[in-house]
């Protein structure tokens, strides 16, 4: 499997990452080297090897459907790139 | 009389307790060395007043003879950690100004221990380095450098302007992070102990997320007590973290200095890999035979899927970091570059805020995430990794800890990896199984090598077993009596 420049075009705007189509050429060559570099895993045998998604094997907790949080709005927008009378304000999403 | 920033923070904690020492007087002789040591530029926001108001407040529990573990200790903060209305940017543009409301679990553990917060340090972007080289804020230097040289050399990464703080004496000890290798590989780098525990110990609440399965916090420090210390005071179940084991913490620094007779430890072949420097071999030898005049036995072990590991790690950290990073939109924190309309803002604000590493693994992890490919890499990955865990289980079943070297390397020079990220990736071939298999493990100082730099040993142990690794790191850290430092060139 070889990563070709429209494959990165693809996954750049899957990310929502610009890539200038001047980079397509070379985001696709450090690609590769990465993943053929990868691909030696396809020596392995994991037939029957269920997948492990995390070192902890334990039950998720559970915990009481109460709220624990709220009422902290201005914390929550401090940090806000652009705010106004306690909302954020993003660029229109709605024509 | 020795320094103040020559303490070990278990020498300082006593001399604080018998009040031959004030909690101020510490943090002031801590931060004269920070603000003479930022030619190496380990920290990225200091916080003198922040400090001194901490041992002020430590000053006058001590005199009422109250305090906690770490009373008035200043330890340096890895920028990856969030800590309240103190800038905490991962070392991202794309973080830039942000100041949390809020404080991480680890470093809220060690207030609520009386230590003292001297700063936040450097780090690769995101985590993503081995080399402190991806910082937005620009490279750290290590302190260290080969003998008769003046040439940079790079502190290893993630974590390393904690290492860089705790190796030049800015603080007795620092907290770090580790997913790959990024708090053992600085430490074996820059002289120092550092300490990635059992995944689940540390709260991962508030430290910024990279690869959620793998990310670990842990301490750096001068010695395994020191650091013994510090990891008691970080971990401890959290349950806003819902991977954070419902577990007490045993006294860590109590396993330290018992002994290791009759243990059996593990070599495993695999790590002797192809041009491994025979420094590296020697010194593994030498620490084997550390370990055989400490009383323990030395078994051969075999880990298979060894050479496995790192491939594996650069499918699912990556998976898990395009997950995570995806939270950096521009919208509700962190910074905006408008584009256009929603989706150019987006792909605008990411492409300008993530720096080159951050982006590639983005994309790699998108990749690896996509339809048509998730079985064959992903999926993939997720099943080799259960098989490097079982290689570990199989190997535990025999012995009771295992020991190699912590780096193929020594330090090497800034700018000699930073093209190539292949063979920056391989920094941590013998750090990454223990992240893959959630086991702690543990870098000490044991050697100098041919230049002049330090070189470290590593402990692995089973789950849960940090006692028995601080145990054997102990144990070898008496034999090494690594007492080696490096020149102070910095100062001024």
């Amino acid at each position: 499997m070889s990563v070709t420049p429209d494959d990165v075009r693809r996954i750049a705007r899957l990310a929502r990452i610009a890539a200038p189509e001047a980079r397509l050429d070379e985001l696709a060559g450090e690609l590769n080297a990465i993943l053929t570099w990868i691909e030696q895993l396809d020596e392995v045998d994991v037939d029957g090897v269920a997948p492990m998604a995390s070192s902890v094997e334990i039950a998720l907790p559970m915990r009481e459907d109460v709220v624990t949080d709220g009422n902290i709005r201005d914390d929550v927008l401090a940090n806000a790139p652009r705010s106004e009378e306690g909302f954020f304000v993003v660029p229109k999403v709605v024509e | 009389m020795t320094a103040l920033t020559d303490l070990t923070l278990a020498a300082a904690k006593a001399k604080l307790t018998a009040k031959d020492i004030s909690a101020k007087e510490l943090t002031q002789a801590h931060l004269a060395a920070v603000a003479g040591a930022r030619s190496l530029n380990a920290f990225t926001t200091e916080t003198p007043d922040k400090a001194l108001a901490m041992a002020e407040a430590s000053d006058a529990r001590l005199a009422k003879g109250e305090g906690g573990l770490l009373e008035g200790v200043p330890l340096a903060i890895k920028d990856l950690f969030c800590t309240r209305d103190v800038e905490s940017t991962a070392c991202s543009n794309i973080l830039k100004g942000f100041k949390p409301r809020y404080e991480s679990t680890v470093t809220q553990n060690l207030w609520d221990a009386g230590a003292v917060m001297l700063g936040k340090t450097s780090m690769d972007e995101f985590a993503m380095g081995s080399s402190n080289e991806t910082a937005c804020g620009g490279p750290v230097t290590n302190p260290w450098r080969r003998q008769g040289s003046n040439s940079a050399l790079v502190p290893g990464g993630s974590s390393g302007g904690s290492a860089t703080a705790v190796a030049a004496r800015l603080a007795l000890g620092a907290t770090a992070t580790d997913t790959g290798g990024s708090i053992r590989q600085p430490a074996a780098f820059t002289g120092t102990v550092g300490v990635k525990p059992t995944y689940g110990r540390c709260s991962r609440w508030g430290i910024v997320a990279f690869a959620s399965s793998l990310d670990q916090a842990g301490p750096i420090a001068r010695t395994v007590e020191d650091a013994a210390l510090m990891l008691t005071a970080m971990a401890g179940h959290d349950p806003k973290d819902s991977t954070s084991l419902p577990l007490a913490t045993p006294d860590f620094a109590a396993a330290c200095g018992t002994s290791i007779k009759g243990l059996k430890i593990g070599v495993p072949r695999e790590y002797r890999v192809d041009g491994m420097p025979d420094e590296i071999e020697s010194l593994w030898r030498t620490g084997i035979a550390w370990a055989k005049d400490a009383g323990a036995e030395i078994v051969e072990v075999s880990l298979p899927l060894t050479k496995y590991a790192l491939p594996t790690y650069y499918i699912i950290a990556p998976a898990e970091a395009s997950s995570n990073l995806a939270r950096y939109d521009g919208m509700r924190f962190g910074v905006r570059v408008d584009g256009d309309g929603l989706t150019g803002t987006y792909e605008d604000t990411r492409a300008a805020g993530f720096g080159p590493e951050v982006q590639r693994r983005i994309l790699i992890g998108t990749y690896v995430l996509s339809a048509g490919y998730y079985d064959a890499y992903y999926l993939k990955a997720q099943k080799v990794r259960r098989k490097i865990r079982d290689d570990f289980d199989q190997a535990f079943t025999q012995v009771d800890a295992l020991l190699t070297p912590t780096t193929p390397t020594a330090a090497f020079a800034a700018g000699e990896k930073s093209d190539d990220p292949l063979a920056m990736y391989l920094n941590d071939s013998f750090t990454v199984t223990a992240n893959l298999a959630g086991l702690p493990g543990i870098s000490i100082p044991a050697a100098l090598d041919g230049d002049g730099l330090p070189l470290g040993l590593q402990v692995i142990a089973p789950a849960l077993a940090e006692e028995r690794m601080f145990a054997v790191a102990s144990a070898l850290e008496k034999a090494a009596a690594f007492d080696a430092r490096p020149d102070v060139w910095w100062a001024g």
